[in-house]
């Protein structure tokens, strides 16, 4: 029972792609390395940083950043070596520049589109509730008569 | 500015028009990512042929004093899509001389010998790639995969996935006549 409990913790402790024979014996380098592949994307699963991918280009990629950093590399240039191969596509976080400022300023721009569209119908439908005219001449006659036939029937 | 509020929900509708127009239409794979590779050199790298073939290796050099387009052929002796692109390869390099280069991807040495062994070698140079690394330089997420290499090794074009459907083809033939064109 127990081993079997022992067996079941260490699978959900290893529920992820990186092998045993990855890791590196160094935890400050493994750590950076987890960290730079979870904002790497998986050209073959594409949802998916090569950290959690099972693909075979994948497991080469985790293999390539740990190497990277083993030699001495830095996070920006091991990033810089895997998007000369494979471009800014495989960037979680897409980099600032003339290509990519549509995929910025897009969710800026509609934010700011809503709001002022938002206010603008406020403005319009508020309108109606502002402007609180006196009552007509007859109105007021109205209202008098009938206040006038209630205080009546209350005397009775 | 009162006179184009009505005009707001016509240029909304031309808006998602557009973007329905360019986001369904079913030619655009959303999942295509396009090579880093197009009219850069070709990438370093320097593979061993493969053992008992006799077939010559390859190499970066191999691929830089060309003056037609080479054609650079990701491949595996597991991979069932390269069995049959091979036949339509092979056609090509007997019917309309084609410069046919291939890179052998993380395979076997004994494997790929029977298999070419058994399905004719229509390949000029292959280049064993076993440890995959080869692979990355070219950007290939998997095999198979295939560039052309213009005049001076300068890459041109990048298909993914096996040349054996006429579509596929037409875009060979047409990167390739485009890579004729550009003679220095």
């Amino acid at each position: 029972m127990i081993r079997i409990l022992l067996v079941l913790m260490l699978c959900a402790t290893t529920a992820n792609a990186v092998e045993p024979d990855e890791i590196l014996s160094d935890p400050t380098l493994e750590a950076r390395a987890r960290a730079i592949s979870a904002d790497l994307r998986c050209v073959v699963c594409q949802n998916e940083p090569i950290d959690t991918s099972n693909a075979g280009v994948a497991r080469d990629l985790r293999l390539l950043v740990r190497e990277r950093l083993v030699e001495g590399d830095t996070d920006k240039q091991v990033f810089e070596y895997v998007v000369a191969r494979y471009g800014d596509y495989v960037l979680f976080k897409p980099p600032w520049k003339s290509t990519t400022y549509a995929l910025w300023l897009t969710p800026i721009l509609l934010a700011i589109l809503g709001m002022f569209s938002v206010s603008l119908i406020l403005k319009h439908s508020s309108k109606g509730f502002a402007t609180t005219k006196s009552l007509s001449p007859e109105e007021e006659a109205q209202l008098s008569e009938i206040t006038k036939t209630k205080e009546d029937r209350d005397t009775e | 500015m009162k006179k184009f509020l009505p005009l707001l929900p016509l240029c909304a509708a031309i808006g998602i028009g557009i973007a329905g127009w360019w986001g369904l239409n079913p030619d655009r794979d959303p999942g295509a990512i396009p090579s880093v590779l197009i009219n850069k050199p070709v990438p370093e790298f320097e593979l061993a042929s493969i053992t008992g073939t006799g077939i010559p290796n390859l190499k970066t050099q191999d691929l830089l004093e060309n003056q037609e387009p080479i054609l650079v052929n990701f491949f595996a002796s597991w991979c069932l899509p390269c069995r049959a692109e091979h036949a339509v390869l092979a056609r090509m390099v007997r019917e309309e001389d084609l410069n046919l280069v291939g890179i052998n991807y993380k395979d076997k040495p004994a494997t790929v010998a029977k298999w070419l062994a058994e399905l004719g070698n229509p390949y000029r140079r292959i280049g064993s790639d076993q440890t995959g690394r080869a692979g990355i330089e070219w950007g290939i997420s998997g095999v198979p995969e295939t560039f052309i290499v213009g005049p001076g090794g300068k890459v041109i074009f990048r298909y993914v996935g096996p040349i054996s459907s006429d579509v596929a083809i037409g875009k060979i033939r047409e990167a390739l006549a485009a890579a004729r064109m550009d003679k220095p």
